[in-house]
């Protein structure tokens, strides 16, 4: 039994080491790491940022409305008083929540087809993709704003869905590329011979071996989800309004931006911008790593 | 004397991996002379393809001459500037690869291609193309202006090999480098480009670095041989020598893997070589074989080997050379046999295919891939089936697999009860009844799961056993084909390529199958690792009296494990019989072809019977007999009308021996005939 144990912790060994040598890899890519460290502070943020930031973000202070950046407001304060810094870091939490949920549920989806359409082929793949293509010459923010404006414009788990939703031909298409060649390897043909059923090949053998590509499509993804929450948060949709998002506090403060209030505009706007360069980052790493 | 065209003088090569300088070639010294040709043998990893690269000074990025020295037509060229060895490139060397589509731009039109060789000599456009058209007539490409303006893919393979000699051979290079020409292509047509390269280098006084891991193939094209072992030259001499009195135990062992000379499983387990090479860049003081040697003394493994002398330019690096020819075997040589209960089940039939068809659509026409195929497998034995590629082998076994339905009208059955024509419409009991092990390992085994898992599924789903009893029963057939326990929770890519197959007929064997298709399972493998593999099945074979069908284009192999054979040419079966007189004949025209290109490694002069033009397309097959426009019997034979117009049945000359040809018995060639003639 132990002699057993022994064997077990050397194959689990074994796989450290590969996995410990991407890491090892990844650690010397100087882009991976910035975008690593600035996506992790952005993560801090939504994790506890509304315990620790200096001010109660939604209280309005009409006393001290567009004060520039000082000690007490290191961001200054918007056009009602609120302070900037602190709005800030606690926007990082719907964004980022709302971005991974979309991207997961695009993901999941969007596997589950692309394995589908990869491996049946013929007609359920024509189908398949035809529906797809559909759906992907639709633009994203058009299906986001009239579904918002079906449901009443501020629904959180409708835009998680729609963006999830139109995600899904993209990693569809990915994740089916990758399975049209696995499928042709003999293991697959293996395992038909041992009277397997189709999804235990779909997912006990063939999706592991396509997982690289998968994990490459969904942090690109993430990055565009980014971009998509913050653009409907801009347009006033999609987000719970009067929340503190970093869309809808551009939205709020831009008219000011070349009168007496550049800092309301900019810090948010900054914002979106760091966190969807570091997933980029991150996501550039991730594709070289599994490329060499 | 005139200085030798290529002279490697105690050259080493490193490659650096991972900061660490790996020892690639250890001081190997070689000459070759002018017009001379030259063999390097060895099994993969030995560092043959370096020292070709090496000879051309084109080496990976982190590949250097750490030692020694390259000479070129007696100039040291190990140290030139890059301008001058691409001078010598442009001039005087050339380089022909094994892949022939992959050395050609699949987007540039041949005849470009092949004018832009000449081109670069200095030759005018025209000149150029003219050059070109001269050039792949002189390589027998029957009409070179037509295939000037197609691109690569639209060429077989020995047709786009033939077109990079031509390219080769436009500077008239004095010295060619060719690693392994012939390796992807059917025997038929290695046969014709290695006739055609022997013509070529008659006509010229052109060097020959010829690289390859085919014994019989180095005996018909090479004078003199050196043998490489983990990048040491541990011996050289001429090629007749080497093969028939080796003096070094690598090569002694290397030879007795090889299942030649007609020899079979009733006659003698192959002998192997113990142990595997050591990895890459391994610091070995002493002898490099030391590890794997059966003479091998303690100072081996410390004191260099100084090159031995043995007379008329044969050299050894073993001390102890008088021993290697009569060292111990590995394996004992006796033959395999089967259980007094299973032998007496031999001879009935556990297969039986009947009139087996299969159509794929493809386009708007349908390809008809097996045609009316009617043959039966006995219990125990084992049924070789040969043939070109294209000839519908592979798809025999898949369809027998049920991995793809057979045309309405196919009859199939194990033990008299019909099977289904797919896999869904077969009992579990049925499809573990079947079985496979595939060609290539790296595809047939899942590189995400573990050994145990793989072979554990196996029986969970074919033997239906608790995923518990699964596992130890995997763990036990693992242990009886010598799958070390270490590496029971590996991933298949940590294991060796000969590992790899032991863990895929593992599994093939894990639902304690009647019949196990074997699709060319030592293809991929090294001959030391082939023979361990042969011994494997022929033993499992004895035990489990299970029956093969094997399938291979190595006809040593076949004929080793074969009770039976069946040669197959566009989907149809053009000859079946028991194993010897299929080989020994009276065969089928095709047959005769097919066993006369085999290059012989005990370079046994046989009579080449060729096969004219290429293999029509299974799409349009010529009508009458199938190889009547190649056939090399038809004209003259008086039936010539008969053979275009009408299909021969497959009809019997023998004992369980039949063949699909309206020839008479006494027109058809044999190898026992031609041998004694």
């Amino acid at each position: 039994m132990s002699a057993e144990r022994d064997l077990r912790a050397v194959a689990r060994a074994e796989r450290d080491r590969i996995r410990s040598e991407r890491l090892r890899q990844l650690r010397r890519n100087p882009a991976f790491v910035v975008g690593a460290v600035i996506l992790g502070i952005w993560v801090v943020c939504a994790l506890i940022g509304e315990f620790v930031v200096p001010h109660e973000p939604a209280l309005v202070d009409i006393l001290s409305t567009n004060k520039g950046p000082s000690s007490e407001h290191w961001f200054g304060t918007d056009v009602v008083g609120r302070d900037v810094f602190s709005r800030v870091i606690v926007g990082a939490r719907p964004v980022l929540v709302m971005a991974f949920l979309a991207t997961v549920i695009g993901t999941v989806l969007g596997t589950v087809i692309g394995l589908v359409a990869g491996y049946f082929k013929g007609w359920a793949d024509v189908i398949i993709m035809r529906i797809l293509d559909a759906i992907s010459a639709l633009p994203v923010l058009v299906i986001a704003l009239l579904a918002l404006a079906a449901v009443g414009g501020s629904s959180q788990p409708v835009t998680i869905l729609i963006i999830g939703f139109v995600f899904t031909p993209i990693i569809a298409r990915t994740v089916r590329a990758a399975v049209l060649p696995e499928a042709e390897l003999d293991y697959v043909a293996a395992a038909r011979l041992r009277t397997e059923r189709a999804p235990h090949i779909l997912a006990v053998e063939i999706l592991p071996n396509v997982l690289p590509p998968i994990i490459v499509e969904f942090t690109v993804r993430l990055g565009y989800a980014v971009f998509a929450i913050a653009t409907l948060g801009f347009l006033g949709v999609g987000v719970q309004l009067g929340s503190p998002n970093w869309g809808s506090q551009v939205a709020e403060n831009y008219g000011r931006i070349f009168a007496d209030n550049w800092w309301s505009t900019t810090f948010p706007a900054g914002a979106i911008a760091t966190l969807a360069i570091a997933i980029n980052l991150v996501a550039d790493g991730i594709v070289e790593s599994f490329e060499q | 004397m005139s200085a030798p065209t290529l002279e490697l003088r105690d050259l080493s090569v490193a490659y650096r991996v991972r900061g660490i300088d790996r020892q690639v070639l250890r001081g190997v010294s070689l000459a070759i002379q002018p017009g001379e040709a030259y063999g390097l043998v060895g099994e993969s990893g030995c560092g043959k393809s370096t020292a070709a690269y090496a000879a051309m000074r084109y080496l990976p990025r982190n590949g250097a001459i750490t030692g020694g020295s390259i000479l070129f037509e007696g100039r040291d060229i190990s140290a030139v500037p890059e301008a001058e060895i691409r001078e010598l490139r442009r001039a005087a060397i050339s380089m022909v690869y094994q892949n022939p589509i992959a050395a050609l731009n699949p987007t540039i039109r041949v005849g470009e291609q092949v004018a832009e060789s000449f081109a670069l000599l200095g030759n005018g456009r025209s000149e150029s193309r003219r050059l070109a058209v001269e050039a792949l007539r002189r390589v027998q490409i029957a009409d070179p202006s037509k295939v000037m303006d197609r691109y690569p893919h639209q060429l077989s393979g020995g047709m786009a090999q033939r077109v990079v000699i031509a390219m080769a051979l436009a500077s008239s290079p004095r010295l060619l480098v060719l690693d392994e020409p012939t390796t992807g292509l059917d025997a038929t047509v290695e046969a014709e480009v290695l006739d055609l390269l022997r013509s070529l280098i008659a006509e010229s006084n052109t060097s020959i670095l010829f690289i390859s891991h085919n014994l019989g193939v180095i005996r018909a094209m090479c004078n003199r041989v050196g043998v490489l072992y983990a990048g040491a030259l541990v011996e050289e001499g001429a090629t007749a020598t080497i093969i028939q009195r080796p003096s070094h135990p690598y090569t002694v062992g290397l030879m007795r893997c090889i299942p030649r000379g007609g020899l079979d499983k009733y006659d003698s387990h192959l002998d192997t070589i113990p142990g595997t090479p050591p990895p890459l860049g391994t610091p070995l003081p002493g002898c490099v074989f030391v590890n794997r040697c059966a003479i091998a003394r303690e100072s081996c493994a410390t004191a260099p080997t100084p090159v031995t002398d043995l007379g008329n330019g044969h050299t050894t690096r073993c001390p102890y050379h008088a021993e290697a020819a009569s060292m111990p075997r590995v394996v004992a040589s006796e033959p395999v046999t089967a259980s007094d209960e299973h032998r007496a089940e031999r001879g009935r039939d556990l297969v039986t295919v009947a009139h087996l068809s299969k159509t794929f659509a493809q386009g708007d026409g349908d390809v008809r891939v097996l045609s009316d195929v009617t043959l039966s497998l006995r219990h125990g034995e084992t049924l070789g089936l040969v043939g070109e590629s294209g000839s519908g082998k592979t798809t025999l076994a898949k369809t027998l697999l049920g991995i793809h339905p057979p045309d309405d009208g196919s009859i199939l059955a194990i033990d008299g009860k019909a099977l289904g024509s797919t896999i869904d419409d077969r009992t579990a009991h049925e499809v573990a009844s079947i079985q496979i092990v595939f060609q290539n390992p790296d595809s047939a085994l899942n590189r995400r799961h573990s050994v145990t898992r793989i072979v554990a599924r196996a029986v969970q789903k074919l033997a239906g056993a608790t995923p518990q009893a699964s596992e130890e029963r995997a763990q036990s057939l693992l242990d009886s084909m010598s799958v070390d326990p270490v590496l029971h929770s590996a991933r298949p890519g940590q294991l060796s390529g000969g590992l790899k197959q032991r863990v895929a007929i593992a599994r093939a064997f894990a639902g304690s199958p009647r019949v196990v298709v074997c699709d060319e399972p030592t293809s991929a493998l090294d001959v030391s690792v082939q023979a361990n593999i042969l011994n494997l099945l022929a033993d499992l074979q004895a035990r489990e009296n299970v029956s093969y069908i094997f399938i291979s284009h190595d006809l040593g192999v076949v004929r080793y494990l074969s009770d039976r054979i069946a040669v197959m040419y566009l989907g149809r079966i053009m000859e079946i019989g028991p194993a010897q007189d299929v080989f020994d004949g009276p065969h089928h025209p095709y047959t005769e072809a097919l066993v006369s290109s085999i290059p012989d490694v005990d370079g046994e002069t046989r009579v080449r019977v060729r096969l004219g033009g290429e293999v029509p397309s299974p799409a349009a097959p010529p009508t009458g007999c199938v190889l009547h426009p190649r056939c090399p019997r038809r004209i003259g034979s008086g039936v010539e009308d008969l053979c275009t117009s009408t299909e021969p049945p497959l009809r019997e000359i023998g004992p369980g021996h039949a063949i699909r040809c309206h020839l008479d018995v006494g027109q058809l060639g044999s190898a026992s005939r031609a041998a004694t003639a």
